[in-house]
């Protein structure tokens, strides 16, 4: 059977074509979903790509998390189909309320450069493949990824497991050092309590064929198409 | 009515662009500068007279949207 994977459209979003790209090459079907369509219906998975939706205009995600398109996705989460939100798009789901907490500017700059991020948890759909402890080189480029939440929050995602990816050295070590912009706890991807909805900075879908740079991306939409058809 | 409304930032949370204009200030000679916070002023025209109840309606335009309460606080100004 094939897995269908619903890659959501804002005015302003920009990594639409490589993630349906990267998706295809997994042998998934992929389709580009427009922020005012509602209908959700024969998708397996739903993907909010990069970029910048509405320009990042009054903060990141904050006019796209009112998309109509947002709703059918808040029904998809709710009943634990499985939801990425890459860059741009976690900003989204930080927005909507779907993951916890929020994204404040990088402590110093824009950063566009490779990094490297530990994977902390493998019972997501998304990391079902990895490793725990597993270190990804995958690229990052964004000027607001540096993820706050209040202390009772901070502790709750990590008492409850939900931080799934962290900033390291590429010796996979948990520092300042290792940490591009800030982010509290070197946070770089959580997740939902309920572990179906997924959040992170780096860019996946760029690091999906050596020649490129990285492949190391490729596992976590690997692994999110091989927990569907497990499922199936 | 012209309505204004200050979102601030609460001061405990990190204010990246405030650090960096800071340090930016001190290059071009205002070492006294010790600190800088940026926040948002939004200013709105709004139909209606009732100051109350467009005071209402704005503070739920910030609740909703004009503000993010992980890290934010408003402040709602209707002018009389």
């Amino acid at each position: 059977m094939t897995i269908r994977a619903g890659v959501v459209v804002f005015p302003g979003t920009n990594c639409e074509h490589d993630t349906v790209q990267a998706l295809r090459s997994l042998g998934a079907e992929a389709e580009l979903v427009w922020h005012r369509d509602h209908d959700l219906s024969g998708l397996d998975g739903v993907v909010l790509p990069g970029g910048f939706a509405h320009g990042d205009y009054l903060r990141t995600g904050a006019i796209a998390r009112f998309s109509p398109v947002m709703d059918a996705v808040r029904a998809f989460a709710g009943a634990g189909q499985p939801v990425i939100g890459i860059c741009n798009g976690f900003q989204i789901l930080l927005e909507a309320g779907l993951l916890p907490g929020a994204m404040l500017h990088n402590a110093g700059k824009y950063v566009c450069s490779y990094v490297h991020v530990r994977v902390e948890q493998s019972d997501t759909p998304f990391t079902g493949l990895c490793a725990k402890g597993q270190v990804l080189k995958i690229p990052i480029a964004h000027g607001e990824g540096n993820y706050y939440a209040d202390p009772e929050t901070v502790e709750a995602l990590e008492a409850g497991r939900q931080v799934i990816f962290r900033y390291v050295t590429p010796q996979g070590e948990v520092s300042a050092e290792g940490n591009p912009n800030g982010s509290l706890n070197n946070i770089a991807g959580i997740c939902n309590q309920a572990r179906n909805v997924v959040g992170l900075m780096p860019h996946p879908e760029r690091a999906c064929e050596s020649a490129l740079g990285s492949a190391d991306g490729k596992v976590v939409l690997e692994s999110v198409v091989s927990a569907l058809i497990a499922r199936a | 009515m012209r309505v204004t409304v200050h979102v601030t930032r609460r001061p405990e949370i990190a204010d990246p662009q405030g650090t960096t204009s800071s340090r930016a200030l001190h290059d071009l000679g205002y070492g006294e500068v010790r600190s800088v916070r940026i926040d948002r002023t939004i200013h709105m025209e709004v139909d209606g007279d009732d100051s109350a109840a467009i005071r209402a309606r704005v503070e739920e335009m910030c609740a909703r949207l004009l503000a993010n309460p992980v890290l934010e606080d408003y402040e709602v100004v209707v002018e009389p």
